[in-house]
């Protein structure tokens, strides 16, 4: 059983400070939805009120169709992975497992056998008996949603359940949380301020800033189309050129930078006029090094700073006209040139690739 | 062991490591291992300091059971089958340690988890300050207090009678009413201090996570709180059962002028009895006993020993 969320209009206010404004949305039911943002935007409080530890100050949850107001959490058909996984640590791995069951007065042989389902679902057989602190990190967190799931809950919240794990294992366990979604077919809301993690998993994903909604979509457009100058700087690496609006073109502008001219796509659904304040924003993969001089348009002249190997990557720091630093990246096909710092060049930026959005605050470095 | 020292030494530098090991060796051997090392001693030997102080270190200063033997069955000639006054006020003395132990624990679990997890910043302080304030007054003054307080004219009997709850005021002193309640409140402080301790460090999380999985409140308290505050739970009951059972100004001063509290007697075998070796005995046995009811309770309620130092 999977269940729709709508968000009513949710605000949450702690004394002075708002930490969620007027957030309205309806995830779908059976859909992995991800709420993503720094930390502080208000995510986890929302997070919150969805659960139900946290009533909004203003707004209504609406689960499966029904009004949660005044439904604690421990009524509410959702259940809650926890940052830290809070698993009980007195007891064994099965009893965590069963909890919720032992609650509902399930019989203790059924309780295990339960626990003993869950445990194959999460590919962790006969770790059953084990006690939580002798299992290691990933195992822990695969005993997390077992717990979770045994609940039977429609839908299922994950607090940045994977930012305590290494990152080989944080992108195996990405597309174990994701197998087992579509296995058990709820819906999934998953926080996190880690956008790879964002865009591997969801079927959408909700970017936000200072308890704000900024963009909601599928992974694909938040990447490729960002709304708002915060979403194009905290999704993804990013250059942005900030200036005037000198031209308008159908679906296209010219901006003036600091930089120079830059010719750039207008993103979806927005307007620019002449004399905006502008950003241009150029992804490291969108730029390329021009060999010879045959062309002059968006091309910056640039001074290597340094370069970073990332294995599948070289990426290059570079220094253009108004001092400002850029970073471009080229993938590594054995043949990547190598350059030295001070080496001059040329960089081109694909007016295709470019995005102008009006001027906005940009993501914290 | 020696690598142990070495290090010890090469950490702190020699005045400070003599420091402390000297410090430590004069509390925990001189202060309390062999004056309780003298008071067995003691209770194995005749009263020869009251009997006969020349036969002391003499051949007939020999090592004897009788005053464990007193103990339980009184004096030779005493016709019944034990000593049923001393036994029955020794039983008496550890059930009513047992009694105040349990009431101080449902007392002061909820204070502690209170204290610990929902109490906020100035609340937090507000009730610690009224907690501890009161202990700054004299133990004597306390009990005296409660005589007041407990007497047949006392403040409680006369709300009482005025609300025509009671009819006619009780004795609460003589009903020994007062005297659990007065050991019940002394010892508050070492169960709560305990008991807050262990819950302050559960993560809020796994409260908050079984909730989310559905529970109600008591069996969050049952399965989550309490198991993880076992350990300062049984610190708590341990040390407010010893000294319950320990304690003699309460039971003198509050106590009801019918019943004895066993340190009372022991207290009686020193003072005016001058039997030092009797009154070794029955403290050796108060001891013993005392030892061994708090480690079954322990292996009932499987606390290691290591735990509850923590």
């Amino acid at each position: 059983m999977s269940a729709d969320v709508t968000l009513e209009n949710i605000t949450v206010k702690f004394d002075e400070f708002t930490a969620v404004k007027d957030v309205d949305i309806t995830i779908k039911g059976g859909e992995f939805f991800s709420f993503l943002g720094p930390s502080g935007c208000g995510k986890t409080t929302l997070l919150r009120a969805i659960s139900g530890f946290q009533e909004p100050s203003e707004g209504r949850v609406y689960i499966g169709g029904n009004d949660m107001a005044g439904i604690g959490p421990n009524k509410r058909p959702t259940a809650l992975i926890f940052q830290n996984l809070a698993l009980f640590p007195l007891m064994t791995v099965w009893e965590n497992i069963a909890f919720s069951l032992e609650v509902k007065g399930v019989s203790k042989k059924e309780r295990r056998r339960r626990a003993d389902q869950l445990l194959e679902l999460v590919a962790l057989p006969g770790q059953g008996n084990k006690m939580v602190n002798e299992l290691s990190g990933g195992q822990r967190q695969r005993v997390a949603v077992a717990r979770a799931l045994a609940a039977e809950p429609e839908v299922l919240l994950l607090d940045e359940p994977l930012s305590a794990l290494d990152l080989r294992l944080r992108q195996h366990m990405r597309t174990e949380l994701r197998e087992i979604q579509k296995r058990a077919g709820i819906t999934f809301i998953y926080i996190t301020h880690d956008q790879g993690e964002a865009l591997t998993m969801s079927d959408r994903v909700a970017v936000m800033r200072e308890g704000l909604i900024e963009q909601v979509g599928e992974g694909t457009k938040v990447y490729d189309n960002p709304a708002t100058a915060f979403v194009a700087s905290f999704v993804g690496e990013n250059n942005a050129f900030q200036g005037t609006v000198s031209v308008v073109k159908t679906e296209k502008v010219i901006v003036s930078t600091g930089s120079g001219d830059l010719e750039a796509s207008l993103g979806e659904d927005i307007k620019l006029s002449v004399g905006d304040e502008a950003i241009v924003f150029a992804r490291p993969e969108a730029m390329s090094i021009v060999k010879r001089n045959n062309t002059i348009k968006n091309v910056l002249n640039s001074k290597v700073v340094y370069h970073e190997f990332e294995g599948n990557f070289w990426h290059l720091i570079l220094e253009v006209k108004n001092g400002m630093k850029i970073k471009i990246s080229q993938i590594n096909d054995g043949s990547t040139q190598v350059y030295e710092k001070g080496s001059e060049l040329k960089v081109q930026i694909d007016p295709k690739l470019a995005v102008a959005l009006p001027f906005g605050p940009l993501a914290a470095e | 062991m020696n690598q142990w020292f070495k290090k010890f030494f090469l950490r702190n530098g020699l005045v400070l490591s003599l420091y402390m090991l000297l410090v430590t060796f004069i509390w925990i051997v001189v202060m309390f291992v062999l004056p309780q090392i003298f008071m067995f001693d003691f209770s194995f030997r005749f009263n020869w300091t009251q009997i006969d102080p020349s036969k002391i270190g003499g051949p007939d200063d020999v090592y004897t059971l009788q005053h464990y033997k007193f103990l339980l069955f009184g004096s030779p000639n005493n016709p019944d089958p034990f000593n049923i006054v001393d036994v029955s006020v020794f039983a008496h003395t550890i059930l009513t340690a047992v009694f105040v132990t349990l009431f101080d624990v449902i007392l002061c679990y909820p204070v502690a988890y209170y204290l610990a997890h929902v109490a906020k910043g100035g609340v937090t302080r507000l009730m610690m300050l009224s907690l501890v304030v009161p202990f700054w007054i004299n133990e004597l003054l306390r009990a005296f207090a409660f005589r007041i307080l407990f007497g047949e004219e006392g403040s409680i009997n006369n709300i009482l009678v005025y609300l025509g709850i009671l009819s006619q005021p009780i004795d609460f002193v003589r009903e020994n009413i007062a005297l659990y309640t007065g050991l019940g409140y002394a010892y508050i402080l070492l169960m709560i201090f305990p008991i807050y301790n262990a819950v302050e460090s559960l993560d809020r999380n796994q409260i908050e996570a079984a909730r989310d999985l559905g529970s109600p409140w008591w069996r969050i308290h049952l399965r989550v709180v309490i198991p993880f505050a076992k350990p300062g739970i049984t610190s708590g009951c341990t040390m407010v059962f010893m000294l319950s059972a320990g304690a003699l100004a309460l039971p003198q001063i509050i106590g009801g002028p019918s019943s004895l509290w066993f340190t009372q007697i022991i207290y009686q075998w020193f003072n005016t009895g001058s039997n030092w070796p009797r009154g070794s005995a029955y403290a050796v046995s108060l001891l013993v006993i005392c030892v061994i009811f708090v480690l079954l309770i322990m292996k009932i309620f499987k606390v290691k020993f290591g735990e509850i130092g923590r």
